[in-house]
């Protein structure tokens, strides 16, 4: 076996395993952990594919990101597991219906008849000049300039439209001004008042 | 050199039969990495002594001077303090998660030297998009902090993890942006390539075009490494240790091991994106480019990062702690607007063909 068909499999092993056990797994914070444990793995195939740029942001953008929010917000939530598991047996026939859709829908696009060997080509070897990078950019801003361009203006959009949202209650907002704690002068803060002292005479 | 080595494989090859190209691949990485690494942890022992020594000196104290002459076995005497004392865990604490946390801290610290050029062809690997790759595995640095905070089942742990986590995804947005000038005028992500675009003199260095960009990556490294001013996570006035409250012995010196590997190599990273990398600062000039052409790139490389690492500790001396929303407002605030803005002048710069470095 090749080098890379033995890191090939440890990958996808480790892929497959972590991907089950975040699924099975009880615990909230250690699911997102095998979930980033199996977003590793797909990007060292990526990797092995020579699409390291993907797989390189699929670890910055997911797992040093998106799971990191995550984590923060598990920690901050206390999930009650009962209600859930109670839920469990009302949803299951559901469930079930849909991943039977899911899963007949991958096999249909994902299908060996597809993406067999025949119908696409094996994966070219390239020099160890080739870079992944400059290929894709040049495909991102020559032929998918437009596209790309309107995406990053969707994203621009959800941004603003998320902040906006939690931005609503302008009046109980405790804000600093810095200028103003700059500026600020002693007698604005500190009012000194002479208060006649009673006891002053008898000394 | 490679021809020695090929050799070398093949002779090995005829002795045992399964040591092949692949298997002296493994070999030689592993040997890269041990010539790495123990360099580093020797660095990162020595630098906890700089650091009490540093500060001691501009605290008008004389810092640690007990232990061997002028206190230089001081960091070993430590080492051995840390490693034969208790492990104690916290009752109800999840003790996978919280071994797993301070593994999760050094891994990516170390893992992230990988790429970092050294000299004209000396490092571990030339990845192609090794930029990338420096700022996805630091960002994993983070559950380390997170992990610890959640799994001690502490209450000042969880304060400091949760700021520390929102600190550190904020910072990484700045760090980012910062770091988008730098590659929008070499016209790679390539660390050795961005190194080689910036051959010359000190002048031809980034930190002139960049200099703001500059500025705000430094800072911006401060509050990633968790160091003071920015040091809320440990808070000691506030939250007694954040995060490293629990941990006691070895698990807490690999937390340590962790934030000074992680200093040292964002100072390498100033060095390599900002000051020429292995360059010497007087190429190009006359008389003294002959006079210093002696001395090895690596020798530069480690003489511009001892710099940085020095400002660490002068910067941890000088100024008072931030507050916390202090430093948010710095990021999303000032920094991430400035950084923008710069990106932007940039590309009207590269466009336009100001000055040498475009």
């Amino acid at each position: 076996m090749e080098f890379e068909q033995i890191l090939f499999y440890v990958f996808s092993f480790w892929f497959v395993a972590s991907s089950l056990a975040m699924i099975f797994s009880r615990n909230a914070a250690k699911a997102v952990l095998f979930l980033i444990l199996s977003f590793f793995s797909a990007a060292s195939i990526w990797i092995l594919l020579e699409a390291e740029f993907l797989a390189i942001t699929l670890i910055l953008v997911y797992v040093g990101a998106v799971m990191v929010l995550f984590l923060f917000v598990i920690k901050m939530l206390n999930i009650d597991k009962s209600t859930l598991r109670a839920k469990f047996a009302g949803y299951l026939p559901l469930g079930l219906m849909v991943a039977a859709v899911i899963i007949a829908e991958m096999v249909l696009v994902l299908g060996s008849a597809q993406f067999g060997l025949d119908v696409v080509a094996a994966p070219v070897r390239h020099g160890a000049d080739y870079s992944n990078i400059t290929v894709l950019a040049m495909q991102l801003y020559t032929t998918y300039v437009y596209p790309f361009e309107l995406a990053a203006v969707l994203l621009l959009i959800a941004i603003i439209a998320a902040i906006t949202l939690v931005h609503r209650n302008e009046i109980n907002r405790k804000k600093q001004s810095i200028p103003e704690q700059v500026n600020v002068q002693a007698k604005d803060r500190v009012r000194l008042v002479s208060i006649a002292s009673p006891n002053k005479e008898k000394k | 050199m490679m021809d020695l080595w090929l050799s070398f494989v093949e002779l090995v090859h005829e002795l045992i039969p399964w040591f092949d190209g692949s298997v002296a691949l493994v070999l030689i990485i592993l040997i890269k990495a041990v010539a790495l690494v123990m360099p580093l942890m020797l660095v990162v022992a020595y630098f906890t002594y700089a650091e009490r020594k540093v500060i001691g000196y501009m605290q008008l104290r004389i810092g640690p001077n007990r232990v061997g002459p002028k206190g230089w076995l001081q960091p070993i005497a430590d080492a051995l303090k840390l490693m034969t004392k208790e492990i104690i865990f916290p009752t109800k604490a999840n003790i996978y998660l919280f071994l797993l946390a301070p593994i999760l801290a050094i891994a990516p610290a170390i893992a992230v030297w990988a790429v970092i050029p050294f000299d004209e062809g000396i490092y571990v690997t030339n990845l192609d998009i090794s930029l990338l790759y420096v700022l996805a595995i630091g960002s994993i640095g983070v559950y380390g902090i997170i992990l610890a905070g959640w799994a001690s089942n502490s209450k000042y742990p969880l304060l400091g993890a949760l700021r520390s986590a929102s600190l550190l995804v904020s910072y990484e947005i700045v760090i980012g942006f910062a770091l988008v000038t730098v590659v929008m005028i070499a016209g790679s992500v390539n660390l050795n390539t961005i190194v080689e675009a910036q051959k010359g003199s000190i002048l031809h260095w980034y930190w002139v075009p960049l200099f703001p960009m500059m500025i705000i990556f430094f800072i911006s490294a401060l509050v990633e490494t968790n160091r003071a001013p920015f040091d809320v996570v440990e808070g000691e006035s506030e939250i007694v240790g954040g995060t490293h409250v629990e941990y006691s012995g070895m698990t807490f010196a690999v937390f340590f091991l962790a934030e000074y590997a992680n200093m040292i190599l964002m100072a390498v990273l100033a060095v390599v994106m900002f000051f020429g990398g292995w360059h010497s600062p007087f190429e190009g000039i006359p008389v003294m480019e002959s006079a210093f052409a002696w001395v090895p790139g690596i020798i530069w490389l480690l003489a511009k990062t001892s710099f940085f690492m020095f400002l660490y500790l002068w910067i941890r001396a000088t100024f008072p702690r931030f507050r916390y929303d202090q430093i948010m407002r710095l990021s999303w605030k000032v920094f991430l607007p400035w950084t923008i803005a710069w990106i932007f002048v940039v590309a009207l710069m590269t466009q336009l063909k100001i000055g040498p470095w475009f």
